[in-house]
């Protein structure tokens, strides 16, 4: 075990965990965001740099600080290490600049994409971005291209986390589908346009944080935050059979997996779940999805309040307002 | 004074080959070490003789080669970075080409040290000429049995094989050059967890040197490593190979001691001879492009007014506010009718053309700066534009994957904060820089240019 201070609340830890789980476990404000790591996609993290936190001291073996930022979804916790996430001025000014630049190059139709009101980039520009633009050159342009039959690919909304490349490594059998060329030409390819006809090609779309894959089946039928979701189960020989539906009246408009607080699906769904059972007979409806308040979805889907949870999340920040000022009088904060 | 240990019999006709590289004493290094040495005295030996990474960052190679993780069980890599794509810098290709077996017996000398069996020269793909060259060097050292199996009866094998880059600067960085050696994108790995001294090369063990380091490494051999750091000064030991370019009499390669004045370099006869047309230092970048630029009065001294020297230390000295770094040697002058705007421009499109496009802040960076160069360079730019380059350069800067990001912001804002003026005129005078010769026909007045906090 390795005891850690992340924007001075302590934690322990598992060696071997990295700081943005670390992060995770303590939960609230201090976790940094993250575009590109995905917990279930081996050798993901590290590449879109929004995560980026400072240690202010290595370890309690090496107390110096580390002197650059590290990206916290692949830097291993030290025992005795202290990181500084939203109480450095470094680390939010890099964050800014990060979501400067993964916007200059994106063509920001919000207004026309399917992804809207559950988009990453929407939510983390909203936290860390600049009201206005400062670039003013011409944006990187691609055509929208067609892989397979139900998924399409804009390449000009794509922030390059490659994601949906592990999905193609990891969990469909022949991979065909990479990265091609380099810098800001880099782009998604399915290699000569092949088609993606794989049972599990469809979570390429859930691990999209932005809106470059779309479901084709989806495609402007309505805003997600006008559909009701519920979860649902079906048993299903290829996949846990564990969805979300997303309805409007009595009509399945899209099906996903189920996405955790951070935006990721643990248990993956088959494409048949996916795309061929847009049918509310054909699943066992669990109850309404609960969908985080700070989503555009969250409004009109009302919920009891969880007392629990509410007071877990009041003691949380008044641990974290104490560890900001560390030293006053504990009792003061309790009282 | 010039004492040469690399490139002593560089024009010996014939060197190329094996029987007269032999004939010149090559090779001796090898059957002494394999002879009376044991691996851990030629690591010492190299310890000992101070000699640091000639590839760039200058890192203390006898000490890169203690953290190979012997213990693992797994095989050890050595890996030859000969992909040398840095603009300015053109050593390594000269000593590949020229005496590659120097390279194959530093490889040998390096592998036995380290215990590998097994190494490559990752050569960049542009070099398709040196191909050729190096298989030839390799087969007459193979056939003279310096390479292969039971070496000269030590017991110890070794084969090298060449792979040819497809020729991308950033399969320079050691981590992308062993995924393109894997035969895989060349995109850096994260670092932790890949050290390649521990996850190289097919997740073992690797060695990545440079091709001058390894080059270097049959001298400390013969004369010993304590020999070899009496030459140069303080913690920058030995010879280092120095691409000199751009407006000098005579550019070219140059084999200097470390602690040269810098002044010496560019004035003596004997190395640059000066600069061409009999007009004035304007500014050197002193260790290929990626280094910061700097201008005349601080590249020959110091801000706190002493002689600057080749070396590690001195060239640093004064941070980056008023310093730069030795880096790979690519020493580029540029006389007074230089238009810095114009060059920044030039090393900017090529980090933009060159960067990987893994990470956001180097993938869009570069891209934008280029972008905003090649406004102001074409007399678009608007006086906010500098400090908009300045802002982009320090975004970029600390906090990419790999290095690239760190090469192309160093010399934006270095060339900011010493050639403002240069900004300022093109912006100032847009029909006037429609020329790129402009400063030709109308100098900059000259002003004093002053190290600004």
């Amino acid at each position: 075990m390795a005891k850690i201070t992340i924007d001075g609340i302590e934690a322990e830890v598992p060696d071997g965990t990295t700081i943005l789980n670390a992060a995770r476990q303590i939960g609230g404000p201090i976790v940094p965001p993250a575009m590109c790591y995905y917990t279930s996609l081996k050798e993901s993290g590290g590449k879109c740099r929004v995560c980026l936190v400072r240690v202010a001291q290595a370890s309690a073996r090496d107390p110096r600080p580390l002197p650059k930022l590290v990206a916290s979804c692949s830097t291993p916790v030290q025992d005795g290490m202290i990181v500084e996430n939203i109480t450095s001025s470094d680390v939010l000014e890099a964050r800014k600049g990060v979501v400067e630049f993964l916007l200059i190059n994106h063509p920001l139709d919000c207004p026309i994409c399917d992804q809207a009101g559950e988009c990453d980039l929407q939510d983390l520009s909203y936290a860390h971005g600049l009201a206005a633009t400062r670039y003013e050159e011409e944006r990187r342009t691609f055509e929208p291209i067609d892989i397979g039959e139900k998924i399409k690919l804009h390449m000009t909304r794509c922030i390059l986390c490659y994601r949906c490349t592990y999905v193609a490594d990891q969990l469909t059998e022949e991979r065909k589908h990479g990265v091609l060329n380099r810098g800001d030409r880099a782009e998604i390819g399915t290699y000569i346009r092949q088609a993606i006809d794989n049972d599990f090609s469809g979570n390429m779309i859930d691990v999209c944080p932005v809106g470059a894959l779309t479901d084709r089946t989806f495609r402007f039928k309505s805003r997600v935050w006008f559909t009701r979701p519920l979860d649902a189960h079906r048993s299903c020989s290829k996949c846990c059979g564990k969805v979300v539906l997303w309805t409007k009246g009595e009509e399945v408009l899209r099906v996903t997996g189920r996405k955790d607080k951070y935006g990721e699906v643990h248990e993956f769904i088959c494409n048949e779940c996916r795309f061929e059972h847009k049918n509310l007979a054909d699943w066992v409806v669990e109850g309404p999805r609960h969908i985080d308040r700070h989503s555009v979805i969250s409004q009109n889907h009302y919920e009891k309040i969880n007392l629990v949870a509410l007071k877990n999340d009041v003691e949380r920040q008044i641990r974290f307002q104490k560890g900001k000022t560390n030293g006053s009088s504990p009792n003061a904060l309790t009282a | 004074m010039r004492r040469q240990l690399l490139l002593k019999d560089i024009n010996v006709p014939g060197i190329q080959s094996y029987d007269v590289y032999r004939r010149q004493g090559g090779y001796t290094a090898v059957e002494k070490a394999l002879h009376e040495m044991t691996p851990e005295q030629i690591t010492e030996e190299v310890k000992m003789s101070g000699l640091r990474g000639r590839g760039g960052a200058g890192f203390p190679t006898g000490l890169k080669w203690t953290f190979i993780d012997r213990k693992s069980g797994k095989p050890v890599y050595l890996v030859c970075n000969a992909d040398e794509s840095e603009p300015g810098t053109f050593k390594d290709r000269y000593l590949l080409e020229h005496i590659p077996h120097l390279l194959i017996e530093g490889m040998i000398l390096s592998s036995y040290a380290i215990g590998a069996h097994t190494a490559y020269i990752y050569m960049r793909g542009e070099f398709r000429w040196i191909f050729p060259i190096l298989e030839r060097a390799i087969e007459e050292a193979r056939a003279a049995g310096f390479l292969g199996q039971n070496i000269l009866g030590s017991g110890f094998s070794l084969d090298i094989h060449v792979h040819p880059g497809g020729g991308a600067y950033i399969c320079g960085e050691e981590t992308a050059l062993l995924e393109s050696l894997e035969g895989k994108r060349g995109n850096p790995r994260l670092k932790p967890p890949y050290f390649p001294a521990v996850m190289g090369l097919y997740h073992c063990p690797t060695l990545v040197n440079n091709v001058e380091t390894l080059a270097t490494v049959p001298t400390i051999v013969t004369m010993g490593g304590a020999e070899y750091a009496r030459i140069g000064v303080g913690k920058s030991t030995g010879t280092k190979l120095i691409s000199a370019s751009g407006h000098i009499k005579k550019p070219g390669v140059y084999e200097i001691e470390l602690g040269l004045p810098v002044e010496e370099f560019i004035y003596s006869d004997e190395y640059c001879g000066g600069i061409w047309k009999g007009r004035k230092l304007k500014a050197v970048v002193a260790g290929g492009s990626s280094v910061p630029i700097l201008p005349a009065d601080l590249i020959l001294k110091t801000a706190k007014g002493e002689p600057r020297l080749m070396t590690y230390e001195s060239l640093a000295e004064g941070g980056f506010q008023t310093g730069t770094m030795l880096g790979s040697g690519g020493f580029i002058v540029m006389d007074e009718t230089t238009c810095i705007v114009r060059n920044l421009w030039n090393f900017s499109r090529f980090y933009h053309h060159e960067s990987c496009g893994q990470c956001s802040p180097c993938r869009e960076g570069t891209g934008w700066m280029e972008k905003v160069l090649h406004r102001i360079e074409h007399g678009e730019g608007r006086m906010h534009d500098i400090d908009l380059l300045d802002d982009v350069a320090k975004k970029i800067e600390g906090k990419t994957i790999c290095p690239l990001g760190d090469a192309a912001a160093w010399p934006v804002s270095s060339a900011i904060r010493h050639f403002r003026e240069d900004f300022e005129y093109h912006i100032r005078y847009p029909e006037k820089v429609k020329n790129p010769k402009h400063f030709e026909i109308e100098p900059l007045t000259p002003q004093r240019h002053l190290a600004t906090a």
